[in-house]
């Protein structure tokens, strides 16, 4: 990809152009080399639904989802996404229509502070349409990645296996836990 | 992040030429170069993308075996249906690192190349050997819970973190590599070295050599007794603070006609000890022999005060995986088989 060399006062910095479509919408950006994903969103494109917890991939809040996969958008550059599709959460609603998600975790109760809610979302959207979670304990280790510290993980796995219809399922007997593996 | 370039080469030589350059660092997931550079601890002047060359697909080789591409993520890795089928052990153990946003992420190349997660390595305040060469190590002496306790040396004492790494020094891979002098092989065991006096060489890539691809021997040898038994300070989502690659394989006569073990947490590299492998030829599976293969890899252990624990914590982790491989594959994506339970776990 070809740099940019901004005019202006020296010294001249290399900005690159990009575009990106985020949640239906063709958007096109200058950013520099180092812009993460996470910054161009909140702090360029004014989509701050998306959060910032530790801006080093150990809590997962910043997750959206890039080709429809979950990732953690503070780990990855704006620059290397570009021609990529971005889902946020303020993505996942058909219009008015909240998506089953984000109503279970009303109706469970599924978040206090809600800091880490947009990204156990997304996380939870990326999670089903991967495909590998079976069990409750399954849905439970791959949600593993989304850190919440209010602790609302019991009402966050009811929410997220009632949508995907395990939530009569009991862990299976069939799979004892072994501690060490994973998943249990 | 301190200033960067960046180029996304569409093919390969010219990627090896850009990656030639001074201060250049190839990014694939970005999962760990990204984070360090946060951190200040690497700080390249310019990044050489090379998610655009053909390096992500994951294919049979003639001889049997497979071929995992550079760029092919993690999770795909993992999920791969032959992996699953023919390398269980390194299903289970990509599974067991990191978190699914970041496997859907990281790279199969970037996993062997990613850095210590030793604490002092990170904080650019302190010393450290792997960081600034000859400014002394921090770890020594301080905070040890996770460092080595084996094949480290008086300029370093950090572990490996990565858990895919010990599965594929348990089933023998090979690294392709590919430099402007040519390409070429590097067997598992060769490639991460031990810290010595050059802490700061994890590997024995050359400066701008770029890895393409990962070969496995060909499958089915240990698809039907392999287990990764990782230990951390919680259930997931951790780094480990011992694991272990247990692979046999079981003949008819229900003795073990070959064995692989492979530990991580433990030192700078996948441990592996090919006298201890043989201490199970040719013996039935089962404590004794088991207990015998872990007293030979553990030898020589030496903590640091904090990570003492670790010590006994191998020895009976060591003896745990060997125990549930033996009673059939852990793959962690399937019912455990009805053989498990027969010996205790
Ligand atoms: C919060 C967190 C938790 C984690 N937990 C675990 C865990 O439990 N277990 C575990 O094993 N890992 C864990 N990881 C590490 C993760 O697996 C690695 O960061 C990832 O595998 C690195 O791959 P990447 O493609 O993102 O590498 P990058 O960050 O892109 O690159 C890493 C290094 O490799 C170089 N490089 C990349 N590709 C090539 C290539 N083809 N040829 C030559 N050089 C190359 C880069 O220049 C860089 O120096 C964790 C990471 C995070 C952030
Ligand atoms: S153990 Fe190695 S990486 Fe950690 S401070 Fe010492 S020299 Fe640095
Ligand atoms: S902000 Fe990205 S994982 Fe914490
Ligand atoms: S609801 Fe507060 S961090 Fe999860």
């Amino acid at each position: 990809m070809d740099a940019h060399t901004t005019a202006g006062p020296a010294p001249a910095v290399a900005t690159y152009p990009i575009s990106l479509r985020i949640n239906g919408e063709q958007r096109q950006c200058e950013v520099e080399a180092w812009v993460t994903l996470l910054d161009l969103l909140r702090e360029r494109l004014g989509l701050s639904g998306t959060k910032k917890g530790c801006d080093h991939g150990q809590c997962g809040a910043c997750t959206v989802l890039v080709g429809g996969k979950r990732i953690n958008a503070c780990l990855t550059l704006a620059v290397m996404q570009n021609g990529k599709e971005v889902v946020t959460v303020e993505g996942l609603a058909d219009g008015g229509q909240l998506h089953p998600l984000q109503q279970a975790f009303i109706d469970h109760d599924a978040f206090q502070c809600g800091y880490c809610t947009p990204g156990q979302l997304c996380s939870a959207v990326g999670l089903m349409r991967e495909g590998e979670a079976r069990t409750v304990a399954e849905v439970r280790e791959l949600m593993s990645g989304n850190v919440c510290r209010c602790g609302a993980y019991p009402q966050i796995i009811a929410a997220v296996t009632q949508v995907m219809g395990l939530a009569e399922h009991k862990d299976n007997p069939d799979r004892p836990y072994l501690p060490g593996t994973v998943p249990a | 992040m301190n200033p960067v370039t960046f180029h996304a080469p569409q093919a390969h030589a010219e990627a090896l030429r850009l990656a030639a350059r001074d201060g250049a660092a190839y990014i694939a997931g970005g999962t760990n170069l990204i984070d360090l550079m946060k951190e200040g601890v690497m700080r390249p002047a310019s990044l050489v993308d090379i998610n655009s060359l053909p390096l992500d697909t994951i294919a049979p080789t003639e001889q049997g075996g497979l071929l995992l591409g550079a760029t092919a993520r993690n999770a795909d890795t993992a999920y791969h249906p032959l992996v699953r089928s023919g390398y269980p052990l390194l299903s289970a153990a990509i599974l067991a690192g990191a978190s699914p946003q970041i496997r859907n992420m990281a790279s199969d190349g970037g996993n062997l190349l990613q850095r210590t997660r030793c604490h002092y390595f990170y904080d650019i305040a302190v010393p450290c050997n792997k960081r600034v060469p000859g400014s002394g190590c921090s770890a020594i002496g301080g905070l040890t819970r996770q460092h080595a306790i084996l094949g480290a040396s008086e300029h370093c004492i950090a572990t490996h973190p990565s858990d895919m790494c010990v599965a594929l020094a348990a089933l023998g891979a090979v690294v392709h590599a590919s430099s402007e002098q040519g390409e070429r092989r590097i067997d598992f065991t060769d490639f991460h070295r031990l810290p010595g006096a050059n802490p700061e060489r994890d590997n024995t890539l050359l400066p701008g050599e770029l890895i393409t691809a990962i070969e496995l021997p060909p499958a089915g040898q240990f698809a039907a007794h392999s287990a990764y038994l990782k230990l951390r300070d919680r259930a997931s989502y951790a780094f480990a603070l011992v694991s272990v690659a247990a692979a046999l394989d079981i003949g008819p006569d229900g003795t073990v006609r070959a064995a692989r073990v492979a530990l991580g947490g433990v030192a700078h590299k996948p441990w592996r000890v090919p006298a201890a492998e043989d201490a199970l030829l040719g013996k039935q599976p089962a404590s004794a022999a088991f207990e015998a293969c872990a007293e030979l890899l553990l030898a020589g252990a030496r903590g640091h005060g904090q990570n003492d624990f670790k010590i006994p914590m191998a020895r009976r982790a060591v003896v745990r995986a060997l125990g549930q491989a033996a009673a059939g594959t852990i793959d962690n994506m399937h019912a455990a088989p009805a053989s498990a339970g027969k010996e205790p776990l």
